[in-house]
């Protein structure tokens, strides 16, 4: 059994959602992985057992063209006679797979908690719907099964041992259709990603009470160095951008702390601030959803409790 | 530009989410149906692209009879037809889904379909991908930014804080994503307009994929009721204390 993840580089190192899917490959067997850059991250790849890494260089393939990766995958997929190709369930990752499903008419299953193979050519399989609210048992069956990892839900987690990593330069044959569509790059103003890897975010929702009703939200986050996210309510009626939005529909969040201030807790929210290490409410309403949801709790009006935690913060 | 919108009827889930007992579906006794936020998004796209150039706007949902009631609601959001896939009931996998619309799309004459980026139930982030290979039209995914000129269409997303553009000529598939607009609420000249308009119908055949669902349920969250710290302003010095334990005041 050898699965072949897909690796998305930070900086010339893999991202960490790739690291989750590194992970969960291990569990299906040997694990290569393709990257399309000017270098393999060999010691971060062979740290997660990869122990073949193959390398498709900017001179092949240069920049972002999802159909040109998917079918260089297949392409991998069939040299090495890969019985399972995998990616991160981002944007990229998900798209990436979906194309390379297309391609070769695979079955795809996408946001995958857990994966084990069962003889021949099933697979076990745990995965996310309504963005992790439920949780599907499936069962695949296919000759190379194709998954994407939820990337909120799989630690990253190294091999016991760092595997020894061969590195492969790969030149994958593609077409001018493959090409047609690609990604023009250029640089985009801070929301959505220091969102979702921010270490604190204050969450304001309807209690907020409106577009002005942000100052002192704002003030804490910066006070504990981190961001504002808003619910759907917030940015549904214009108060906030929507790439502050924290929910299904919005940005999944992983903070340390979660101070989800009048915000009543609907289950789409949830569904995007559950992976926070911890969470607070602050909300006027003690039966509020969120509160099931919350480690500590203050009831009372986010509007006097902010400035006043504001103020005992400044004088430590 | 004649344009086409997919749409799922899906569940209203509010505070819980709960599966019936026999773990096959959301259990719905406790809830209504609405269309996919991504996709309610896409129809305000449509719209909002036909208002300014011209053109036509048709939405089309595979699913049961009773999914009219949300191709009503995008009729009333402006759209112009309405198109039903209808089903027995079953759900339909991604494989097959792409492959009904596929000869939906045929049957009709499109510049642009719209999608959602994944369904908020079933979440496949795939049905559009795989609708333009079987059309063998470019594709865009995750789209919060859309602008269409002769022939041609550019889609915008953001990805790790950098800005990707797309340029597709059309005929193209995009899928995108709430945050692009403000989906505006229907008007009651549009609702009443919605109500007397005709639905065209054809019944897809359902076909098994390789990859079944077993059971649906509802995870394990491991947190209990929170412990309530105290009320007003003077519930901060107990908030200041766990926030220092937490070791989140540096």
């Amino acid at each position: 059994m050898t699965a072949l993840v897909l690796v998305e580089l930070d900086g010339g190192e893999p991202a960490d959602a790739s690291l989750r899917a590194l992970t969960l490959a291990r569990s299906i067997g040997d694990v290569s992985a393709v990257v399309f850059a000017a270098a393999v991250p060999q010691d971060a790849l062979a740290g997660y057992g990869v122990t073949d890494g193959y390398l498709v260089e900017p001179s092949s393939l240069e920049g972002y063209a999802p159909q040109a990766w998917a079918r260089t995958l297949a392409g991998l997929a069939a040299e090495t006679g890969a019985t399972a190709v995998l990616a991160a369930g981002t944007d990229r990752g998900n798209e990436v797979l979906a194309h390379l499903g297309a391609i070769t008419g695979l079955p795809m299953a996408a946001n995958c908690t857990l994966v084990t193979p069962d003889g021949g050519t099933t697979h076990r399989l745990v995965r996310h719907r309504w963005a992790g609210l439920l949780l599907e048992d499936a069962v695949m069956e296919a000759p190379v099964a194709l998954f994407t990892v939820a990337t909120d839900s799989v630690a990253a987690v190294a091999a016991e041992t760092p595997a020894a990593i061969e590195v492969h330069v790969h030149k994958p044959e593609l077409t001018e259709a493959d090409l047609l569509v690609r990604a023009v790059e250029s640089p985009a103003g801070a929301g959505g990603a220091s969102l979702a890897t921010a270490r604190v975010v204050v969450g304001g929702g309807r209690g907020v009470g409106g577009p002005e009703g942000f100052a002192p939200l704002e003030e804490l986050a910066e006070l504990l160095g981190g961001v504002v996210g808003v619910s759907r309510v917030v940015t549904s009626e214009g108060w906030r951008p929507h790439k502050q939005q924290v929910g299904q529909t919005g940005t999944k969040i992983t903070p340390e702390l979660y101070l989800a201030c009048g915000i009543s807790g609907a289950i789409q929210h949830i569904a995007g601030c559950a992976s926070a290490r911890h969470i607070i409410a602050i909300n006027t309403d003690p039966g509020a959803p969120i509160l099931a949801h919350a480690d500590y709790a203050v009831i009372g009006d986010l509007h006097q409790v902010i400035p006043a935690l504001v103020e005992a913060l400044r004088a430590r | 530009m004649d344009i086409l919108v997919c749409i799922k009827r899906v569940p209203t889930v509010g505070g819980k989410i709960a599966v019936t007992p026999d773990g096959q579906e959301v259990d719905t006794r406790a809830s209504g149906f609405s269309i996919s936020p991504h996709e309610e998004c896409a129809v305000e796209e449509a719209v909002q692209i036909t208002e300014r150039d011209g053109g036509s706007v048709s939405v089309l949902t595979l699913g049961p009879e009773a999914a009219v009631e949300q191709l009503r609601g995008a009729l009333a959001l402006g759209a112009h037809r309405a198109v039903l896939l209808e089903t027995d009931g079953r759900e339909f996998g991604p494989i097959a889904t792409a492959a009904a619309i596929a000869a939906g799309v045929r049957a009709g004459s499109y510049d642009l379909v719209l999608l959602g980026n994944e369904a908020a139930d079933t979440g496949d982030y795939q049905v559009g991908v795989r609708l333009a290979h079987e059309l063998g039209w470019p594709v865009a995914t995750g789209i919060k930014n859309l602008s269409v000129s002769d022939g041609a269409v550019v889609a915008r997303r953001e990805y790790r804080g950098v800005e990707e553009a797309y340029s597709l000529p059309l005929p193209a598939v995009v899928t995108v994503k709430e945050g692009i607009n403000l989906p505006r609420y229907p008007s009651l000249p549009g609702r009443l307009r919605a109500k007397r308009a005709a639905v065209d119908r054809s019944s897809p055949e359902w076909a098994a994929e390789g990859l079944r669902k077993s059971a649906l349920r509802v995870p394990e969250s491991g947190k209990h009721q929170a412990e309530v710290l105290g009320e007003g302003v003077d519930a901060v010095p107990a908030l200041v204390r766990v926030l220092e334990e937490w070791g989140v005041l540096s």
